[in-house]
């Protein structure tokens, strides 16, 4: 069974299957139909988009030195008496997921109506970006996973228990970050991985515009370079931290030998992946 | 219907701009809970065939519609790019029905009948509400309602048009309300089938035997009535500005087994399309006539000159201008470049025969935009023609803007056909047959923007009316496929393939289609003689004999074949070209497309000494051949017998058409 | 010129195809494309051997009937035109040309390089049209309609239903064919009862056809000979999106 159909499935069961009424069968309708997921994946890009900008955001508080950082992560985790990080999250494993499963039951659909291949295949306009889509994509949930082990599960437990040493009563972000980018084989995979992550934006969001039906004559052009600009300062922002980091470029040389605190649930990274 | 070798046209009584309404109030209706019980095939999905199959679909009746091409929107209605005429005097310059009617029998050459002729431009006004309603993106002026321009020379500006895509757009208006109807279940749609024979039974058309070109099944399909609108037989002269399908197969079928077919002669040459580049060449291309108003037409003075640039030794832009020869502009001074199709088609064809001919085959003549580009800037002729200079760059390779077009005149329309009463009903029984494919409206001649009025007029509006007058008397469904008509033609259709596959000859099928393309553009094209004509009809059977001896066609008949598809075609052309030469052989007189070098003015003429018109001119004969005529099949071979419809005109004066 | 065709050969619809080496020798380059086919056809046949074929009819870029993809992009490089409007002098003596059929799962081939591309009819079929029965309709200049919409719903209409977009097409998708189908409707007063009924069963027709998705890459923008611009799939998204908004809430 397909991944969609079971998704289908598990929403068409929530509405109760004996009793689907017009509206349900609307919106089964517009999940079946190739444009219908099409608003879902530019829907979910927005609010993963807008999440990256965001992220990236935070994290260059970094350069604002440990206590902004620390603040920040603070703040996080304890707006809304903690309920707010949990909304966040909730609201983006869903979108994450319905991008996920709609891309690639679309991609799935597309593969099948080219069922024979071209003997002599030829691209007019489509950039690289674009037609690796799904692989980029694929990559960016591998880097997602190993990103929340890495700094959200934290399975190193050296990261796990850095404390804040101007406050040991709350981890230590802004040390954890810096330690976390000491090894050269991590930072390389983090600008492989962000590096694809770029790549499938700067398709990604000029899509989103014109799934969404936001592009004319006029319009087009600009929306498209948006997607490059956002795509090449997401780029700068992200992977400058594990750069400079790893070049000692920042940091207050405490990294190097990091106050161990005893280990505590921390979490607050964990809406940010 | 044809007794003592005259035809009843049934054309109502009363005065001709009463004769469509009293018609229409005396018509018989059908009972809206019988006209299901009415089936109707209709062969053909262009303008007249989808029209009318999409329209007696929405009045309840059920329609079977059959084309050979993959999709009713493929029909060569499609590549009509100038406009549609219609008397809609939107622009307040005068225009009425009785002009535009008036204009239509004038351009006819008088040779069309008049009642038809004054119900099309009654009609006219209504295509253009219904095109509009559908969805059809006519040109627009800025504050949103319709614009209209001047065509062919006419007088009033009557033509609506869609850039130059109205065909296109006119048809997939038409094509969606087919579909629309397709969808509802009133049509039953049979695309990729071609007709190979009618049926006839009991004297009345009843159905038609039709080959699944993607299978090569053969089958027959009953109806109560058949409509034939299957466009015209321009691809009898092999190169044509038609499309490559295009066949005169279904109309000559229904000839074969007993219609009438009239005026075949008539024949309409355009002067501008792109001449002939080569033997392998397989169809000409059309350039809009609007080219003539800027652009000057001529040849070298000297055959000598003409040669070095046949040869390429000299380009166009090096002839200096004393030695060109302007001859349009010397022959008509008033008209000009702008002379009528026919005369402007004629004069480059006898500059050509002069050995003044500037193409590489010595078949075409230069138009000429220096002097409007020295005039007029060549951005302003950019604006106007720069599609039309790209499209000849394109085809030729030679840039219009540096050097002169070449041109030279093509078969582009037809305006003979089967012979239709005011119904539009063959003589024989249940036949009806629309657009190109009928004879009635355009005369010897036909005007620009107008063959998209007709097509549409007959299938939007004219047989719906007609129809129930025919359709009153019959007995719905009473006739099935188990007639023994239905098998006999059956047989006979495929007893026809199995004949053309088993030749097994040397020559592919378009040998011969050449070979009697240009037989009869040589013969019986822009102008015809008698001994032309005479040698033609003796040549003819030797192509033939050839042909069902030498004949190849490859593969098999049960499944896509096209080589067998063009044989069958071909094979009707070889025949029906005989029948053109013999109905040109008939016409003792010059009129509109059709043209005989012994029936031109002289120097003697009064109409000559007085300066009405010139040596040379086109002269009909309206005491001996004011008719039509309408031919009947004796078989290949067999000289057909002529029955004659009198063309009388209460309305309209005949006059002398002069271009001085 | 001499030319080395490389051409798709299948028998029938269930057949397997393959790729055929097919030498074109002596083509004039003054010849169009399908007249060099024609020729190599010719010869083919005089030896005994059976012609490869190909959709074609009018044969001057309007009727949509031809459809090959020329070294793997349809109607060719050149933009703008058709299969029919290309001709030999854009090619060089002892070029080896690739020639394939449209292809897609929704355009089954029936032989060589024959597609059926009826499912573009079933797809109009289904709400590509404006419902007026004939002569219900009210006097033509009775709807004015802005000439910013009359001119874009025109450029929607140029389409020819050819199916290049969707041999172009890397997910082998309708997209453009549809929203501009909609997209010439849509815009004009006329169509505007219909629209939404008509964008849904458009949209779900393509669908069930198994015609893939869009995916923003306008291959199909870059091959259409009519060029028509991918602004029509955006505005068919945006139409479907508030159809099938209104189409729940109503």
């Amino acid at each position: 069974m397909q991944i969609d159909a079971i998704f289908l499935h598990i929403g068409v069961v929530l509405i109760k299957k004996s009793e689907m009424n017009a509206l349900c069968k609307t919106l089964c309708d517009f999940w079946d139909s190739s444009i219908g997921k099409k608003l879902i994946v530019a829907v979910t890009g927005v609010m993963l988009v807008g999440f990256l900008i965001a992220h990236m955001a935070g994290n260059l508080l970094i350069f604002q030195g440990r206590e902004s950082l620390n603040d920040y992560a603070y703040f996080l985790h304890h707006f809304l008496h903690g309920m707010g990080i949990w909304l966040f999250r909730v609201g983006l494993i869903v979108a994450f997921v319905l991008h996920i499963v709609a891309t690639v039951s679309l991609t799935r659909q597309n593969r099948a109506a080219r069922s024979e291949k071209y003997a002599h295949e030829a691209t007019s306009r489509a950039s690289l970006s674009s037609r690796y889509m799904i692989w980029s994509g694929l990559t960016v949930i591998a880097f997602v996973i190993f990103h929340l082990l890495h700094f959200t599960v934290r399975i190193d437990p050296d990261l796990a228990s850095m404390k804040d040493p101007m406050d040991p009563s709350r981890h230590d972000a802004y040390g954890m970050v810096i330690a976390g980018f000491q090894n050269p084989v991590v930072v390389l995979f983090y600008i492989i991985s962000i590096s694809f992550l770029c790549s499938h934006l700067s398709h990604g969001i000029a899509s989103i515009f014109q799934t969404l039906g936001f592009n004319s004559k006029k319009t087009r052009d600009p929306f498209h370079k948006l997607g490059l600009v956002i795509s090449v300062v997401l780029w700068l922002g992200f992977l400058s931290i594990p750069f400079l980091a790893l070049f000692d470029l920042i940091g207050d040389g405490e990294k190097d030998a990091p106050v161990p605190m005893e280990a505590s649930v921390n979490t607050e990274l964990l809406f940010r992946c | 219907m044809a007794s003592n070798g005259t035809l009843n046209p049934a054309i109502p009584e009363g005065p001709l701009a009463d004769k469509w309404t009293n018609y229409k109030n005396k018509s018989k209706l059908i009972n809206p809970a019988n006209k299901r019980k009415f089936n109707i095939i209709v062969v053909g999905s262009g303008l007249a065939g989808g029209s009318a199959a999409a329209t007696l679909s929405e009045l309840g009746f059920q329609v079977k519609c059959f084309c050979y091409q993959d999709s009713p929107r493929r029909a060569h209605s499609i590549a009509a790019q100038g406009g549609i005429n219609a008397a809609k005097n939107y622009q307040n310059d005068g225009d009425s029905v009785w002009r535009l009617f008036y204009d239509t029998i004038k351009g006819g050459d008088f040779r069309s009948r008049e009642a038809n002729v004054h119900r099309l431009a009654e009609v006219s006004t209504n295509i253009i509400d219904q095109c509009v309603a559908q969805g059809v993106p006519f040109a627009r002026e800025y504050g949103g309602l319709l614009a209209n321009r001047s065509f062919g020379g006419a007088q009033v500006s009557r033509t609506f048009y869609a850039a130059g895509q109205t065909g296109q757009q006119l048809l997939i208006g038409c094509y969606q309300a087919l579909e629309k109807e397709i969808h509802k279940g009133g049509v039953e749609m049979h695309s990729r089938t071609e007709m190979l024979d009618l049926v006839v039974v009991d004297d009345e058309a009843k159905g038609i035997v039709v080959r699944d070109l993607t299978t090569g099944e053969v089958s027959s399909h009953a109806a109560d009535v058949v409509i034939l609108a299957t466009g015209g037989y321009g691809n009898v002269f092999y190169l044509s500005t038609n499309a490559m399908g295009c066949n005169v197969m279904a109309a000559f079928r229904a000839h074969k087994k007993g219609a009438y077919f009239a005026n075949p002669c008539y024949t309409q040459i355009h002067p501008t399309c792109i001449p002939v580049s080569g033997d392998y060449q397989s169809k000409l291309t059309l350039m809009s006539e609007s080219l003539r108003n800027d652009g000057r037409i001529w040849v070298p003075k000297s055959k000598e000159t003409a040669e070095k640039i046949r040869k390429g030794e000299l380009q166009g832009n090096d002839v200096p201008e004393e030695d060109r020869d302007y001859y349009l502009e010397r022959k008509y001074p008033s008209f000009g470049n702008l002379a009528p199709r026919d005369i402007s088609s004629r004069s480059a064809k006898e500059a050509c025969d002069e050995g003044r001919g500037v193409a590489s085959t010595g078949l075409g003549v230069f138009l000429d935009f220096r002097d409007a580009i020295d005039r007029l800037g060549e951005d302003t002729i950019r604006s106007r023609y720069g599609n039309l200079f790209q499209m000849y760059e394109k085809i030729s390779g030679d840039n219009p803007y540096e050097q002169p077009m070449k041109i030279y005149p093509a078969v582009h329309y037809t305006m003979g056909g089967l012979w239709v009463d005011y119904n539009l009903m063959s003589n024989l029984k249940g036949l009806h047959v629309l657009g190109e494919a009928n004879f009635s409206d355009h005369g010897a001649n036909r005007l620009g923007a107008s063959a998209l009025m007709q097509g549409l007029a007959d299938g939007y509006f004219v047989i719906p009316a007609t129809l129930p007058n025919y359709l009153a008397s019959v007995d719905p469904g009473k006739i099935t496929t188990d007639a023994p008509e239905f098998k006999t033609a059956e047989a006979e259709a495929n007893a026809r393939i199995e004949k053309l596959m088993s030749i097994n000859g040397t020559k592919p099928v378009d040998v011969f289609h050449r070979e009697v393309g240009l037989l009869v553009w040589d013969e019986c094209g822009m102008a015809r003689s008698k001994e032309g004509l005479e040698a033609a009809i003796a040549k003819i059977p030797e192509i033939r004999k050839d042909f069902w001896e030498n004949v190849r066609i490859p593969g098999k008949a049960d499944g896509l074949n096209m080589e067998l598809e063009k044989a069958g075609r071909v094979a009707d052309f070889i025949d029906f070209a005989e029948l053109m030469c013999h109905d040109a052989l008939d016409r003792e007189e010059s009129c509109g497309g059709h043209f005989r070098v012994e029936h031109q003015f002289t120097a003697d003429d009064e109409a000559v000494k007085s300066g009405f018109t010139g040596d040379g001119e086109a002269k009909r004969r309206d005491e001996e051949y004011c008719y039509v005529s309408a031919w009947e099949s004796n078989g290949p071979g067999k000289k057909p017998t002529l029955h004659k419809e009198e063309l009388v005109f209460e309305s309209v004066e005949l006059s002398v058409r002069s271009y001085k | 010129m001499n030319l080395t065709l490389k051409v798709w050969r299948q028998e029938g619809p269930s057949e397997s195809g393959h790729i055929k080496t097919h030498e074109a020798e002596g083509i004039p380059e003054e010849a169009s494309f399908l007249e060099m086919l024609d020729i190599v056809n010719e010869r083919i046949i005089i030896d005994g051997g059976e012609p490869i074929l190909f959709d074609h009819d009018c044969r001057e870029g309007i009727c949509g009937s031809c459809s090959l993809t020329i070294n793997g992009v349809p109607h060719s490089k050149d933009t703008g035109i058709t299969t029919c409007q290309v001709h030999m002098r854009r090619y060089r003596d002892g070029d080896t040309i690739w020639i394939e059929p449209f292809r897609a799962r929704a355009f089954p081939i029936l032989k060589d390089l024959v597609v059926d591309r009826s499912a573009f009819d079933r797809i109009i079929a289904s709400g590509g049209y404006i419902s007026v029965r004939t002569g219900a309709a009210p006097d033509a200049n009775a709807t004015p309609v802005e000439f910013e919409d009359a001119t874009d719903s025109f450029n929607s209409a140029a389409c020819i239903g050819c199916g290049a977009c969707v041999a172009a097409c890397k997910n082998a998708s309708a997209m453009l064919f549809v929203g501009a189908k909609a997209n010439h409707l849509n815009l004009l007063p006329q169509g505007a009862p219909e629209k939404d009924q008509r964008t849904l069963a458009m949209v779900r027709t393509m669908d069930g056809e198994g015609f893939g998705n869009c995916t923003n890459q306008y291959e199909c923008e870059a091959v259409c000979p009519k060029e028509i611009s991918s602004d029509v799939i955006a505005k068919l998204n945006r139409d479907y999106a508030a159809a099938s908004a209104r189409e729940a809430v109503d």
